[in-house]
């Protein structure tokens, strides 16, 4: 082994500068490399999430149709006190077989689970009954909470499907509505279900509002 | 009222040590005395408090607007490090009393994952400069009381007799574990 | 010591959770499933070879007293490397490690065979090293990570063993971690004295 190279001012600052520049350089190229499949990624993930929930085939691109709707009973009240965020908002995908609607995708979230933020791609058939839904993200307590992948499907214990939270609005039963909650998962169990209630209000709203008005096309 | 929710979830519900698993090896290392553990958590609390306003800032006017987020890791670990080195050089010059009390502490800090970790969340949860600097400081407090409890446990455990298999870090770990079972029970208060 | 002792070394005799009860943070905080065990541990490997490799290779050109921070540097480029790399190619496991893919810098394991082992050493045991403590990690991990599975969600890499109704839910959650990992280590010791 050589010698040490000397520990002098120049020394150190040249070589800290080479080490960050060179390391800096092989990250920047790899993420040359991974933005774009991590980009598809997210995008696969949606896709994939609106074709769970749509019950039929259709043939139009949910994304160009899309727009975004911003409701209210799903964020965090204080949110504005602490986040520098704008809040989020909730999409709607509309899918449609030769220009007829046979189901709407909606992107909807909850600020209030257990661990955060829980966000649900809930499908909705053209009468406004839950079709399927699927769960997208969420930082709930493993074996409790993330129960709400599968406890709300047709042959879970909370099944939702084919209820219509505008003529009931879902609540779990210890609030008085007909859902159960997941076992020891109340919180979680709530906040899966105002995100699925605002999901049908956003439809709602959107359709009151003389369809196409608040589009945004993006 | 926002900010004594994250104030009271950061420092009981969600406690950094016994709920999100940071800050282990300080939490088993130097919890052996009560008067370690407390300072343990004034280093740490005071580099923290600093590391993630400055963190904060580099994120927000350098790393964000040039787009260059990916380097997030390396930045902050740099800096930490940085503001570490200078607390050491600063306490000793201008206070000698508070360098002994906490000297020993910080160098053990740049590998303690809370600071890096605290930098990182405050990040992801996109909170304003104000409420990071509550959540981390009451993330600290959160630390510090599990660290202080848990060393006046371990103050008691050395005075009882244990299976030889047992002794030193099995019974620390299953004694942490009681203690994250009770720490549970704050879960619903927010 | 011979080459294949360095390799094993890591492995058992100096197991890093085990035995040294180092890189206890990602440890407890991801091994809720077995599968979640094996990603961190092959991430740490990844990284713990690679920065044991590049810092045996530079180790003479750094200056001793900003050792500490240049190998920083170099290790927090692995670390994203590996974070952006897993991210665009296995994003499920990305999700569910979260946070603890960037801890991985802090992880007192990596750090300290670069400044115990690697620094000292020439590339090719430097590399055995690395191997050996990530595969030992990575095995103590995947052990932890499949007793919690079992005991907390009757099932082992997500294939059920035994009816969920009777599962003991505190494994997967945080004290079933710190439990676990304790009887664990005890009998790690009891087994160490009887060989």
């Amino acid at each position: 082994m050589g010698k040490k190279l000397e520990s002098n001012f120049k020394n150190m600052v040249a070589v800290l500068f080479v080490v960050t520049l060179v390391i800096s350089g092989a990250v920047g190229y790899v993420y040359s490399l991974t933005e774009k499949p991590m980009e598809e990624v997210k995008k696969q993930k949606q896709v994939d999430a609106i074709k769970a929930v749509i019950p039929t085939a259709f043939n139009n691109d949910p994304f160009t149709d899309s727009w975004k709707v911003s409701v209210s009973g799903s964020a965090d009240e204080y949110a504005y006190l602490y986040t520098a965020k704008a809040p989020d908002s909730i999409e709607i995908y509309p899918a449609k077989m030769n220009g007829k609607l046979v189901g709407t995708a909606v992107k909807s979230f909850s600020d209030k689970g257990f661990g955060g933020k829980v966000w649900v791609m809930v499908g909705f058939l053209p009468n406004g009954d839950i079709n399927n839904y699927s769960v997208l993200e969420h930082k709930e307590t493993p074996g409790l909470g993330t129960g709400m992948t599968d406890w709300f499907t047709k042959n879970g214990p909370g099944s939702i499907i084919g209820m219509n939270p505008q003529t009931k609005e879902l609540k779990v039963s210890k609030d008085g509505g007909d859902i159960d909650a997941i076992t020891a998962a109340t919180i979680s169990s709530r906040a899966f279900l105002q995100a699925v209630n605002s999901a049908s209000d956003a439809i709602a709203d959107s359709a009151d509002a003389s369809s196409g008005a608040t589009t945004t096309n993006n | 009222m926002g900010y004594i929710i994250i104030f009271i979830s950061a420092i009981f519900v969600n406690n950094v040590v016994l709920a999100q698993f940071l800050g282990i090896c300080p939490f088993l290392g130097v919890s052996k005395k009560v008067s370690t553990a407390i300072g343990m958590t004034g280093a740490v609390t005071f580099v923290m408090i600093l590391a993630t306003i400055v963190t904060y800032i580099v994120q927000t006017s350098i790393l964000t607007p040039l787009n260059i987020e990916f380097m997030q890791t390396i930045t902050f670990i740099l800096i930490i490090a940085a503001l570490v080195q200078m607390v050491e050089i600063i306490l000793k010059k201008i206070s000698p009393p508070l360098y002994q009390a906490l000297g020993v502490f910080l160098p053990l800090i740049t590998t303690n994952c809370v600071v890096l970790g605290v930098a990182i969340l405050v990040i992801q949860k996109s909170y304003t400069l104000l409420s990071s600097v509550v959540y981390t400081g009451a993330t600290a407090l959160g630390f510090g009381l599990a660290l202080i409890i848990f060393a006046g446990i371990r103050e008691h455990l050395d005075l009882i007799k244990i299976p030889k298999g047992m002794k030193g870090a099995p019974i620390a770990l299953v004694t942490a574990g009681l203690l994250a079972m009770a720490f549970m029970g704050f879960s619903g208060i927010v | 010591m011979s080459k294949s002792s360095i390799f094993t070394n890591g492995i058992f005799k100096e197991n890093p959770i085990f035995v040294q009860l180092l890189g206890m943070c990602p440890t407890l905080g991801v091994t809720s499933s077995a599968i979640n065990g094996i990603g961190m541990g092959l991430a740490t490997t990844f990284v713990l070879l690679m920065s044991n490799i590049v810092i045996a290779l530079v180790s003479n050109f750094i200056p001793d007293k900003i050792r500490i921070p240049g190998f920083i540097v170099i290790i927090a480029g692995f670390v994203t490397i590996v974070d952006m790399s897993m991210a665009a190619y296995l994003p499920s496991l990305h999700a569910s490690l979260g946070l603890y893919i960037p801890l991985i810098v802090v992880n007192c394991i990596v750090l300290g065979r670069a400044e115990a082992f690697a620094s000292k050493n020439s590339v090719g045991v430097s590399a055995l090293d690395g191997l050996g403590m990530g595969l030992g990690f990575t095995l103590a991990l995947t052990i932890l990570g499949t007793v919690r599975e079992l005991l907390g969600s009757g099932k082992i890499f997500n294939l059920p063993i035994y009816n969920e109704e009777y599962k003991l839910l505190i494994f997967v959650l945080a004290p079933g971690a710190f439990i676990a990992l304790g009887y664990l280590i005890a009998i790690v010791n009891k087994l160490k004295k009887a060989s």
